[in-house]
């Protein structure tokens, strides 16, 4: 069976979906990430759905899902590159994510990240 | 209708011309629409001139059988001027009454001609009356349709003119919206946020109802629906200039705006600039600072 991809970033995990995905794809995705964030301590997943033309209510639900299981293993989900068709589209079909982080591109999700991570930095950025 | 009728129908508006026009234009002149100085009066004698022509041409060969052939040109002549009459502003009656007070003319150019009997002379008005009839409703229906194309391109036109995305700042993006949120513009309001986002990498977006007259139920859910779509690409929102009235209202409907909102324009750009790590100061008071530090060292 396909399996996606799960690339280790320092304390995060990045996953990058290129394919249409489909439903028994979701789920398996969804158990490798929680194994993968136990497994490895990970402190924040990112999930690029750049290349994701369709996302269906189950693919919302599944987003959803992951940012909940993650929480409480402690580590942030970050949903980025969503493209501005499937925004309306989960919009219209009422799922607004609202447990998932968004950011507009990967390197912004990775920043995101890095700054929970590293609180005393933002600090003294912000103070600059 | 016998063929001999309209032989002479044909011959009748070929010959009397110089009668008819004449005639004809003094009822249209009478009927308004020069006066409002819309239309020459040497175009609408020409005009005229060329429609009796073709009438002429279509009554021998097609008789009075307005959905023959051989009207096709008399129809697409009614439909050029209809066009024409509608975009220049004219009513639908004074477009219709151009082909209607032709009648006048005709039946006195018909009376005139003594050669006929009564029953010839009685079938013959009827004739005209008919074929005048739905030429004339011809024009009215030209003249509707071609309003409505106006009316569907202005439309578009406010569509497009109403909902700029505007850049502020880098990764600021202002979308001031002026008139009533319904669907179909939320839906296209929505569209070009988001694909401005996207272009411009921006990282909050500044939403202006100043322009809004009232929000009610509706308007918020679609507002709330651009902001949850905003998020989901990964840019913040802000509402701004919500003005006392409205925000009473908001709160007696028992909307909840879950969203950061500002008194005006100007507010919500100083939040933006502050989340993205910038400040905007008085270069007095820079100078100030800059004085007072070595100063302090000293």
């Amino acid at each position: 069976m396909d399996r996606i991809p799960i690339l280790k970033l320092g304390d995060a995990l990045l996953v990058t979906i290129q394919v249409d995905m489909h439903d028994r794809l979701a789920t398996a995705l969804e158990e490798d990430l929680t194994n993968k964030i136990v497994t490895l301590g990970a402190k924040g997943v990112l999930i690029d759905i750049s290349a994701l033309e369709i996302v269906d209510s189950f693919i919302g639900r599944m987003l959803d899902n992951i940012a909940a299981v993650s929480r409480i293993l402690d580590a942030d989900t970050v949903v980025v590159g969503m493209r501005p068709a499937v925004a309306i589209t989960l919009v219209e079909l009422g799922l607004s994510l609202s447990g998932v982080k968004t950011a507009l591109n990967v390197e912004r999700g990775m920043a995101l990240i890095q700054r929970r991570l590293e609180p005393e930095d933002e600090d003294a950025d912000e103070q600059d | 209708m016998a063929a001999i009728e309209t032989r002479t129908l044909a011959s009748l508006v070929g010959d009397k011309e110089g009668e008819i026009l004449p005639e004809w234009l003094g009822l249209l002149k009478k009927a308004a629409g020069l006066q409002t100085g819309r239309i020459s009066e040497s175009e609408l004698a020409a005009q005229c001139r060329d429609f009796l022509h073709l009438f002429r041409d279509a009554l021998e060969r097609g008789g009075v059988d307005a959905s023959n052939a051989s009207y096709s040109q008399v129809r697409d002549f009614l439909g050029n001027m209809s066009r024409s009459r509608a975009l220049q502003g004219f009513s639908p009656a004074e477009t219709a009454t151009f082909v209607f007070s032709l009648k006048q003319p005709l039946f006195n150019a018909m009376n005139r001609d003594k050669t006929n009997s009564p029953a010839a002379l009685a079938q013959m008005t009827w004739g005209i009356t008919l074929l005048l009839d739905e030429l004339g409703l011809y024009t009215f229906e030209v003249f509707q349709k071609s309003r409505e194309e106006v009316i569907l391109r202005q439309q578009r036109e406010i569509a497009e003119l109403s909902t700029p995305v505007v850049k502020l700042w880098d990764g600021v993006l202002a979308l001031p919206i002026i008139g009533t949120l319904d669907s179909e513009r939320t839906q296209v309001v929505m569209e070009n946020l988001l694909q401005h986002i996207v272009d411009e990498g921006a990282e909050i977006a500044i939403i202006d109802i100043t322009g809004v007259p009232t929000v009610d139920t509706l308007t918020a859910q679609h507002l709330l629906k651009t902001v949850a779509a905003a998020r989901l690409m990964g840019a913040d929102c802000i509402i701004s200039g919500i003005r006392p009235q409205i925000a009473q209202t908001i709160v007696h409907l028992g909307v909840e705006l879950n969203v950061i909102s500002k008194a005006t324009l100007a507010d919500a750009l100083s939040v933006a600039l502050r989340r993205t790590g910038r400040a905007v100061m008085k270069v007095k008071s820079i100078e100030a600072e800059k004085t007072k530090k070595p100063a302090e060292k000293g």
